[in-house]
């Protein structure tokens, strides 16, 4: 239990001049700006946006050059942010199959319409540092070529065929629920859960996927594809009567195809999972998309014998907000608290040497 | 009051709604620019904001299936009257006031005859400047186009 305490405002101001003394650094170097943020370490930006779950660019730049680059403490000053601003409404889904493609890779099909597109990868590089980044050297000039055909779903191709389900659809009549409108319920369903995942921690969804990799709810997974670009958000007015673009927001989307044996109710075939995260993220959308296929258990009748398929242990830690306001709290004055439970051990060791009769008690702890 | 087929929009709804798109996505620099050129201006009332808020932006299980709530974006919004009569609403992604106001400024000018003209100029410039990006973006993408080889396993 935490008790309030009183005092150390002198303190706590200069505790915080300090942190902006050393967050501003030596004072010969120029200041980062917002825009340089944004340009040049864009994807912790996007992580930021993502984990925020608040789409916006610059505020994510400003919260990581705030934080000195702590990334859950920027995602917190993000989220935080986030509370103080009214809900204008819900914007119509957007549609990913008319994605502006910036990268598309697909792992089980190698020639398909609109081809492998690697876009800016770390993929395939050698992973050395680089040398000619300490400095401020020219950087070449990139590549252009004629964009070819339109660039198709994997999931559509193996449709044809009868051999995939289909992109997933709740009981008819059901409303999409809003984790920041309505308090956690298990179990929950699976738009809900796309949700928490959505802003789920990276880390956290980076392990509980790899876990199901190792064999702890084995669901043998292949990229049937990744896609990242622009996508339009479009919200309806409801003075017009119609809905209007808003401008384009960068999303990732994975889609797993894992294999499914059948089960009494369903025949052999592909089963999905699905990823989708705000900004350049493909680890973050394929490890959503894992564990999101690992949460259907009850969807295939699968027994749950492993924590990625638990869904009240994956969603219930996913959050790092959450979780890092519990952790850290225990840092802060928990004076009153440990007397009391420093006075309970006293007691209980008074007993127990009572009971141990004094001079036994006193050698067995000297061992 | 009834809404009758006879009451025609002044502006056809598509229009307004390509237009609003453009809108949403011009510079600061290319929306006072347009307002400038204005000539005649009328007079410009505030009817609501500019405001910054949030839409809940969703997306769809599976790519196609039903919607989920994926996160919020920012969005700023205005609503204008101008003194000759038209109301222009302004709605767009992130947090600048005054490019919400200027986009309401000018779609309530777009419903405007005098001033319609000027507005669709403006919608050209934005038409042709997102299409040289995003030329741009899929010619960078498309030379990063790769084959794989498929190696036969097992030969000698």
């Amino acid at each position: 239990m935490y008790v309030a305490v009183k005092g150390g405002e002198a303190a706590i101001a200069n505790a915080h001049r300090l942190l902006a003394d050393r967050r501003r650094g030596e004072r010969s170097l120029p200041s980062i700006t917002i825009e340089q943020v944004v340009e040049q370490l864009g994807l912790a930006v996007d992580r930021v946006m993502a984990e925020a779950s608040l789409y916006d660019r610059a505020l994510a730049a400003l919260a990581v050059r705030q934080a000195r680059g702590d990334m859950i403490e920027a995602i917190f000053i993000l989220r935080a942010y986030r509370t103080t601003l009214p809900r204008f409404g819900y914007a119509e889904p957007i549609d990913t199959a008319n994605m502006k493609i910036e990268r598309r890779v697909s792992a089980t099909y190698k020639d398909l319409p609109g081809g492998q597109l690697l876009g800016p990868t770390f993929d395939y590089t050698h992973r050395l540092l680089d040398p000619s980044l300490l400095g401020d050297e020219p950087v070449e000039e990139v590549a252009l070529k004629e964009p070819s055909e339109p660039v198709m779903r994997v999931s559509d191709i193996l449709d044809g065929e009868g051999l995939i389900e289909g992109d997933g659809e709740m009981p008819e009549g059901h409303v999409a629920g809003d984790l920041t409108r309505e308090p956690m319920e298990f179990p929950m369903a699976r738009d809900l859960r796309l949700q928490a995942l959505a802003r789920g921690d990276e880390g956290f969804l980076l392990a509980l996927a790899y876990s199901t990799q190792r064999g702890y709810g084995r669901t043998h997974p292949f990229v049937g594809e990744i896609r990242i670009g622009e996508v339009e958000v479009e919200l309806e007015l409801p003075e017009l009567g119609f809905a209007v673009s808003l401008g384009v927001i960068r999303v990732t989307e994975c889609q797993m195809v894992s294999q499914f044996k059948g089960s009494a109710k369903q025949p052999p075939q592909f089963t999905r999972g699905y990823g989708l995260v705000f900004g350049q993220s493909e680890r973050k959308a394929m490890s959503m998309s894992l564990v999101d296929r690992a949460l259907r258990t009850d969807e295939f009748s699968e027994d749950i014998v492993a924590p990625a398929q638990d869904q009240e242990f994956v969603i219930s830690h996913a959050d790092n907000v959450q979780a890092t306001g519990f952790v850290e709290h225990l840092k802060l004055p928990h004076y009153v608290d440990f007397q009391a439970e420093l006075d309970l051990v006293r007691r209980m060791r008074r007993e127990y040497e009572t009971a141990h009769g004094g001079e036994d008690g006193m050698k067995e702890a000297a061992e | 009051m009834d809404a009758t087929p006879e009451q025609a929009p002044p502006a056809p709804a598509a229009e307004r709604r390509e237009g609003m798109r453009l809108l949403a996505r011009a510079t600061l620099a290319e929306l006072s620019a347009a307002w400038e050129a204005i000539a005649g201006k009328p007079e410009v009332a505030p009817v609501r904001g500019p405001e910054t808020g949030l839409v809940m932006v969703r997306g769809r299980i599976g790519g196609g299936g039903d919607p989920f709530n994926l996160g919020e974006a920012t969005v700023s919004r205005a609503t204008v009257r101008l003194s000759t009569g038209e109301i222009g609403h302004g709605q767009l992604l992130g947090t600048d006031k005054e490019r919400a106001r200027l986009a309401a400024v000018l779609d309530a000018l777009f419903q405007n005859d005098a001033h319609r003209p000027a507005v669709e100029a403006l919608h050209r410039r934005v038409a042709g400047r997102l299409e040289a990006e995003d030329r741009r973006k899929a010619e960078e993408t498309a030379a990063t186009r790769v084959d794989f080889f498929t190696m036969v396993r097992g030969e000698d």
